[in-house]
């Protein structure tokens, strides 16, 4: 088992809630880089000095995850959220979430089957209607344990199962931040900025500020990526597929990677015969959304660990996928000059 | 000058996105009397500095409310004299009918958005809502002599003066976001009276409601180490639930959330409760629907917090808000700029 | 001026993939200018040097396009679309890849309801017979256009990519003819911007002109039953007053109005209820950047027969010339 890949899907890092997780990047990284720093949007900025050239390149992963944030406290001790990113509120429903800083343990419950009308189980529930029991009976009570405000992240354990594979929460992005961490043990010809972002899944927030800040020549995004390789669906709208490799992707919502990055990339993957497969959908968008479009223009690509069922409370990936994005992102880093 | 006066001709100056020219001189003049200096952009954002006692790294702090109102616009001058028209910002097309509006062409023209009689429709038509499609203007000229008085594209606002409901309960159009630009002047005055070691930009934004454009611009111009957003949000209502509206005379409403930076928001908080100034507390769970959202993300990042005022029936003609909360907001954030001293960094840490 | 827009028509230039098109439009550019260059992103800036301020002039060289996800064993092609494709316009039409490769657009015919038909269940057929046969030819990621080619009929102009290489032509032909100006005035080809007019953002940050004006094309009002809307074909370029991304600065409309009148122009005024242009992205710029928009009116935009009158673009040029030609007072 990765311990380090434990740590970091099993830390909390709501959009907005990023301490936990950037704490335990900050000291990775601190043994790693030179320089680590922190920016006004909380972005975590480590930087390697590089060896020939000035030349900027950004490496960018998100810290933060889906979630809850609570936002009413009822007078029966009962709580009411809104979920921090997308996420469908039918995964919600029946799941343990742990809330705050003191990670105080609340179901999503929902009324009993044997109390319900046949009817009643074929209609979707809202995430209006959901609500989360920490077992307090009055608000007085629910405010000794919980805060209005409070950031609820899903209580999964990181557990690898089955062939190679992992299955745990957040795997979109941490999967991500464990390959810049990754390649951060190398030193290259250029500067390198390993940026760990915040609020990507608010709107991309984060990486625009940092993006901003650093001027890079060029960014390559490493994402955790939609695979849906499951029964139900065609085989052209399954996205990426699960032990296939890194996908690699043409065009997003929210950028369209540059061509001579894409083409390296591939180039790169076929000589250290590296596994890799192209995304094949365009949907789904990331911080190369914000980086692109920042100042005069960036160069981006995206290169993306597939992971099934993301934005719900256990994710699945395949481990040599993520070896081999790992693999991938530092061979092409490395032809860089 | 008197808050409620200052809000009731802010009321009645016209100023839908897009078109604020009036309403930011009105502003700006009003600025001129407690700033030290007071500029305008090509956009007609308005830009007031205050500065007190000068110190090395003292930080420039932002504060936003917008002066934009939703409003109408031309969209078609028919041969019989009617307009039809488009909605600016959202506007919810049931509070139309039957409505008094004001047509900025050439002249400044009333007009009636006209409303079919009972008497008059047939069968289910009562059922259904009026679609602003099929609305029109009635400025009570024929369509010969409206050739040229209005085109295409003129504003229209909506005719609802400052009303004295009850008390310090006031009601009109456009208290979103005006009663935020009380507050900026609120905070002038009783800033005028506090000793603070920061510079200040109160800035009158303009497009909010088209996507806080205003505030796109003018935080990239200002550059602030700190922000400060002021709008409103929802007072609690007949109709509406609980959960999600906040009561009339608790004060104002301190925003948390992934849009606000959590340690310059307790900060916030301790000085309201050191002053013992009541607020009620909102959670947002992403970007807000204010200046704050654009604010934050500005250049190298912007620490931010939103302050707001609960008001109900937003985006109606008869927005309705209670002045007293607009005099609490104002010295909340003039103590608050106060307390900004040596050390204020640290604030923002992460 | 309709050569040159039937060659760009048939150029190709899906959104983020727009060298063969920058190319040809810096061919025909290159000598009614001072310098030529092309950015990070791959916008195409051409300046025609002076004192005075600067003035940006923006066209996207971008179509929309329809990009390949997938191969299917039979060797049909599944795709993404780019930028706004619409099922109604697509079904059954003809599309080409950059290198010619020819196509037909349809959709799973088992679906009886043509309502329920979405692009996920819509297909590009090569006339190949099996997925190697047509990995052979194309790959994930390739890019295919609308290739209905370009007819005049009437003194109007149809084919795919009006939008908006009609606006390009107005502004190479507006270069082509400009004989001295106060400002320095740069022709901004933009990249992308059917994706999120993205191209016109860093364009615009880089310059960070005194005033922008964007050349798009706008729908009308004038076809059986349409949706209603004053702008009418053949009766002039129409001057933006608002559309989804931009309140029009009132000082660049006004100075457009004038401008027409002073040139004898006719024009219209333009509300588009949903669409929006590059200057959405300029204005919004650094500080701001009062900006306008000068709309071609088109009929059955996004589609492969986008129609536009030859008179309003010639008098399109005339307004941008007259502009380019006098003072700005703001």
């Amino acid at each position: 088992m990765d311990e380090l890949l434990k740590r970091l899907t099993e830390a909390h890092g709501v959009s907005g809630d990023e301490g936990e997780i950037r704490e335990i990047l900050k000291s990775e990284a601190a043994n790693l880089a030179d320089e680590v720093s922190i920016d006004r949007m909380g972005n975590l900025v480590a930087f390697k000095k590089g060896t020939k050239s000035g030349k900027k390149i950004m490496l960018c992963a998100h810290m933060d995850e889906v979630g809850l944030i609570i936002h009413n406290i009822a007078d029966n001790g009962i709580l009411k959220f809104s979920t921090v990113g997308s996420i469908d509120p039918r995964v919600l429903i029946s799941k343990k979430v742990r809330i705050g800083k003191k990670k105080q343990y609340g179901i999503l419950g929902l009324k009993a089957i044997h109390l319900q009308e046949p009817d009643e189980r074929k209609t979707v529930v809202k995430t209006k209607q959901l609500y989360i029991d920490i077992g307090a009976k009055s608000k007085d009570e629910a405010l000794k344990l919980v805060n209005l405000g409070d950031y609820a992240a899903f209580d999964t354990e990181y557990l690898p199962f089955g062939q190679g594979r992992i299955k745990g929460k957040a795997l979109d992005d941490r999967l991500g931040c464990s390959v810049l961490l990754n390649a951060l043990k190398c030193r290259y010809p250029f500067d390198l900025y390993a940026c760990f972002t915040t609020q990507e899944e608010v709107g991309i927030r984060g990486a625009g500020v940092a993006a901003f800040n650093i001027k890079p020549s060029m960014a390559l995004i490493v994402e955790g990526t939609t695979c849906s390789d499951v029964p139900g669906v065609d085989e052209h709208m399954r996205s990426t597929r699960l032990g296939k490799g890194p996908a690699i992707t043409v065009m997003d919502a929210t950028s369209y990677s540059n061509k001579d990055m894409v083409n390296k990339i591939i180039e790169t993957a076929i000589k250290e015969n590296i596994p890799y497969q192209m995304k094949q959908s365009a949907a789904g968008g990331n911080d190369a959304g914000a980086i692109h479009i920042s100042g005069e223009g960036i160069k981006t690509a995206v290169v993306s660990v597939p992971c099934r069922y993301i934005h719900s409370p256990n994710s699945v990936a395949d481990m040599n996928d993520y070896y081999s994005t790992s693999r991938l992102v530092e061979a092409f880093l490395k032809g860089c000059e | 000058m008197d808050t409620k006066d200052f809000l009731t001709e802010l009321v009645d100056t016209p100023g839908i996105s897009g078109y604020e020219e009036s309403i930011s001189l009105k502003v700006s003049s009003v600025f001129e009397r407690y700033c030290d200096e007071v500029r305008t952009d090509a956009f007609y954002n308005v830009y007031g500095k205050m500065t007190d006692q000068i110190g090395e790294g003292m930080p420039k702090v932002m504060l936003a409310a917008h002066i934009d109102e939703i409003g109408l616009m031309v969209k078609e001058v028919c041969e019989d004299g009617f307009l039809r028209f488009v909605s600016v910002g959202g506007v919810d097309q049931r509070i139309l009918p039957g409505l008094e509006v004001i047509v900025h062409g050439k002249e400044s023209l009333l007009g009636i958005i006209g409303a079919k009689p009972p008497h008059l429709q047939i069968g289910d038509e009562a059922k259904k809502a009026l679609e602003m499609k099929d609305m029109a203007i009635d400025v009570g000229f024929s369509g010969e002599k409206i050739k040229g008085l209005i085109n295409v594209g003129d504003p229209i606002t909506f005719k609802s003066p400052l009303t004295t409901l009850n008390g310090t309960i006031v009601c009109g159009k456009a208290l979103d976001d005006r009663a935020g630009a009380a507050i900026l002047l609120e905070t002038m005055k009783q800033l005028k009276e506090l000793r603070f070691e920061a510079e200040v930009y109160f800035v009158a934004t303009v497009q909010e409601e088209l996507g806080t454009r205003g505030a796109i611009i003018s935080a990239f111009r200002v550059m602030p180490d700190i922000g400060i957003a002021i709008d409103v949000t929802h007072g609690d209502m007949p109709d509406a639930s609980k959960e999600e509206t906040f009561s009339m005379d608790k004060g104002p409403v301190i925003a948390i959330g992934p849009n606000m930076h959590p340690g310059l928001t307790k900060k916030l908080m301790d000085i309201a409760k050191e002053h013992s100034i009541e607020y009620l507390v909102e959670v947002e769970a992403g970007p807000t629907g204010t200046d704050a959202r654009a604010i934050q993300i500005s250049r190298s990042g912007v620490p931010t917090v939103l302050i707001q005022l609960p008001l109900k029936y937003m985006h109606t003609t008869v927005e309705t808000i209670n002045i007293e909360t607009v005099k609490k907001a104002g010295m909340l954030l003039a103590r608050f700029i106060s307390s900004m001293k040596e050390g204020w960094r640290e604030w923002m840490n992460y | 001026m309709k050569e040159l827009l039937k060659k760009l028509v048939l150029c190709y230039g899906p959104a983020g993939n727009e060298e063969v098109i920058r190319d040809c439009i810096k061919e025909e550019i290159k000598d009614y200018v001072d310098e030529v260059k092309v950015d990070v992103l791959g916008n195409l800036i051409a300046v025609k040097r002076g004192g005075g301020k600067k003035v940006m002039l923006a066209a996207h060289m971008d179509q929309i396009g329809f990009m390949v996800t997938y191969i299917d064993e039979k060797g049909f092609i599944r795709f993404s679309r780019v930028g706004g494709i619409f099922v109604q316009n697509s079904i059954n039409s003809k599309v080409v890849f950059k290198d010619g490769l020819v196509g037909v657009v349809s959709y799973e015919s088992e679906i009886e309801d043509i309502k329920d038909v979405k692009l996920d269940k819509m297909y590009i057929d090569i006339g190949t017979k099996s997925r190697e046969e047509t990995e052979k030819l194309v790959k994930i990621g390739d890019v295919a256009v609308y290739a209905n080619g370009f007819a005049e009929s009437n003194g109007r102009y149809i084919s795919q990519a009006m939008d908006d290489r009609a606006g390009c032509v107005l502004l190479i032909e507006t270069a082509k003819r400009l004989k001295s100006s106060p400002h320095e005035v740069y022709f901004v080809f933009t990249v992308q911007e059917e994706l999120g007019v993205r191209g016109a953002k860093t364009s615009a940050y880089a310059l960070d002109p005194h005033v922008g004006i964007a050349v798009d094309v706008t729908l009308t009002g004038d076809t059986p039953k349409s949706k209603p809307m004053a702008v009418k074909m053949g009766e002039g370029p129409a001057i933006k007053v608002k559309d989804v991304l931009i309140m029009a600065h009132p000082k660049v409309k006004e100075l457009m109005i004038t401008r027409a009148r002073e040139a004898g122009v006719p024009y219209q005024m333009e509300i588009l209820e949903a669409g929006g242009t590059d200057a959405g992205a300029i204005h919004l710029t650094r500080k701001g950047i009062p900006s306008g928009v000068l709309s071609i009116p088109t009929r059955y935009v996004h589609s492969d027969c986008e129609m536009v009158d030859a008179s309003d673009m010639e008098n399109g040029v005339k307004l941008l010339l007259k502009i380019l030609e006098e003072e700005i007072e703001f």
